[in-house]
């Protein structure tokens, strides 16, 4: 059993990184994730695990940073907020070309442009469809409390070096300023130069010894027909991921006539729809998505013969709507209900969205 | 036994601090807890507001409409958050720069002066936890004891000598907590 605090998400990331091993953190501050570096700065990990922190000079510097620290198997992160994270979406794309492992965390801000401080998930079809070029998939997690943000860092740097991919937390304003009691877990150490040797088997530049052949990082390739073939690879890549890596949770499906589709907060405000509206006995039922990419189609298309209708709530103006109509693939209605701009709804205000619906 | 409340003012007034005291008061009495602050870009001056959630079964949203007990501390404040008091809940305010006074009829209103204590106190600092013992009068969700711990823990230790000051003002709080009306039961 860990330790059992009272901490902010923001601060919790930071908290995780340290006791799991992370290597460096690279970052620049932006509201409202500010209090991860901030916290990072307060605990000096560098004098106790000797993690590596830095202010980088801006998002772009921060984003290769972990580019070069990923290229010599460290483990490494960043986190910004949106606008941050479109300066950072070159390195991201390269990232994911050259096959390198990382988190990167998300605590979405209203938009687009400089936008808001406040809460947001309106970066949804940027952390699930891209958001920098070519064809590449992020794993992305969608934590809902505080103690998923402490967890999802754990198990980020677990799937990263899974799929040598990076992996994205995709989590919102609310969860990141939000207190919440959680459990953390015991200082693990970092990896040792050996320990990185054996277990990037054979990629990470740590330097060339006469007895192997050179690793190379890159994503450049100027023969098409061999870029058409590492294309291939990563979309096996993906497709695995789609197969093993899915994550949602579900909650009062089976009886259910209507169900609401939300991840990160807006599935803990739209809980609380549930509980408000099971009370005067509507039947209805919320899936949870935990991993935005890979989606958890399967689930809700397995439901959709049995409800009249899915309703996805977003902090946007309507985007994992279109993810959750491809699953249902017809079969019956999908709905959408939301605020955008910084504009979280109130689980009464998800409740008339539903009745809206009957 | 769910409390979910919220805490509006100024920033400043130090609504923030005081509800994370008693969500730290929360975890040491061992129930679920949820704080979750919403201001502005301004550090002082502007509309601040944190709500706070104590239950003995996990919490689901951290954003709400409707408070079992609504703090308020400005008339901002009072303007906004008095309609989100849920029925038979409970409305505590500090009537101080208050114009225009609550006037629901299906809520307990209470009162606690605490700019007025604490200028009495000899310090604007204690305002929060003056607050904090009135509505812990009204609502004993933690035990004092509890908030005691709850102050050593959110306290950095270069301020803990300042902790019998801020017991002394739960007291004055718990003393002076006014009833103006209340609610009719269900």
């Amino acid at each position: 059993m860990g330790e059992l605090r009272l901490m902010k998400g923001n601060e919790v990331i930071a908290e995780a990184a340290i006791r799991c091993g992370c290597d460096g953190y690279f970052g620049y501050p932006i509201t409202p994730q500010s209090e991860v570096m901030e916290t990072l700065m307060t605990l000096r990990p560098w004098e106790t695990t000797g993690m590596v922190v830095l202010q980088a000079e801006s998002e772009i510097a921060s984003i290769h940073m972990v580019y070069g620290g990923a290229g010599a198997g460290k483990r490494v992160m960043t986190s910004s907020s949106s606008p941050g994270i479109s300066l950072m979406a070159e390195g991201i794309s390269y990232l994911a070309g050259s096959e390198l492992p990382c988190v990167i965390v998300n605590v979405q801000r209203g938009g687009p442009g400089l936008g808001t401080i406040q809460p947001s998930q309106a970066d949804y079809n940027q952390a699930t469809k891209g958001g920098g070029h070519g064809d590449y998939s992020l794993l992305v997690l969608a934590p809902a409390s505080v103690q998923e943000m402490h967890d999802f860092v754990i198990l980020g740097f677990e799937l990263a070096f899974k799929y040598r991919n990076p992996v994205m937390i995709l989590a919102d304003g609310v969860i990141g300023q939000m207190m919440e009691k959680v459990t953390l877990i015991e200082q693990r150490p970092r990896w040792t130069n050996e320990q990185i040797q054996a277990l990037s088997g054979g990629w990470a530049t740590t330097g060339k010894t006469a007895d192997r052949k050179k690793h190379v990082i890159t994503s450049l390739e100027m023969d098409a027909l061999m870029m058409e073939k590492y294309n291939l690879r990563l979309q096996a890549k993906y497709l695995q991921m789609k197969q093993d890596e899915v994550r949602y949770e579900v909650i009062d499906c089976d009886d259910a006539e209507y169900i609401l589709v939300a991840f990160g907060s807006a599935a803990r405000i739209c809980q609380k729809t549930v509980q408000i509206a099971r009370a005067k006995g509507v039947k209805v039922g919320l899936i949870r998505p935990i991993t935005l990419f890979p989606f958890p189609d399967k689930i809700i298309a397995h439901y959709a013969s049995n409800v009249k209708c899915f309703i996805s709530v977003e902090f946007n103006a309507g985007q994992m709507v279109y993810d959750i109509r491809l699953a249902v693939n017809g079969v019956t209605r999908v709905e959408y209900f939301g605020r955008m701009g910084g504009v979280v709804p109130t689980p009464d205000e998800v409740e008339d969205a539903l009745n809206q619906y009957f | 036994m769910t409390e979910e409340i919220i805490i509006a003012g100024f920033g400043g007034q130090g609504i923030l601090s005081m509800g994370k005291i008693l969500a730290y008061s929360g975890v040491i009495q061992d129930q679920e807890v949820a704080w979750f602050p919403s201001y502005g870009p301004e550090m002082r001056g502007g509309t601040a507001n944190v709500t706070v959630i104590l239950s003995d079964e996990k919490i689901s949203s951290p954003i709400l409409h409707q408070f079992d007990t609504v703090i308020i501390l400005n008339q901002q404040s009072m303007t906004k958050f008095e309609s989100a008091v849920k029925p038979v809940g409970t409305l505590l305010y500090d009537p101080n720069g208050i114009i225009h006074h609550p006037t629901r009829t299906d809520i307990t209103i209470l009162r606690i002066e605490a700019a007025r204590l604490c200028v009495e106190m000899g310090n604007a600092m204690t305002f929060n936890m003056i607050v904090l013992g009135a509505f812990l009068k009204a609502k004993p969700v933690v035990k004092l004891e509890n908030v005691k711990k709850g102050l050593e823990k959110s306290l950095p230790e270069r301020y803990h000598k300042l902790i019998p000051l801020n017991l002394e003002a739960l007291e004055i709080g718990q003393r002076n907590l006014e009833v103006v009306h209340t609610a009719n039961a269900l």
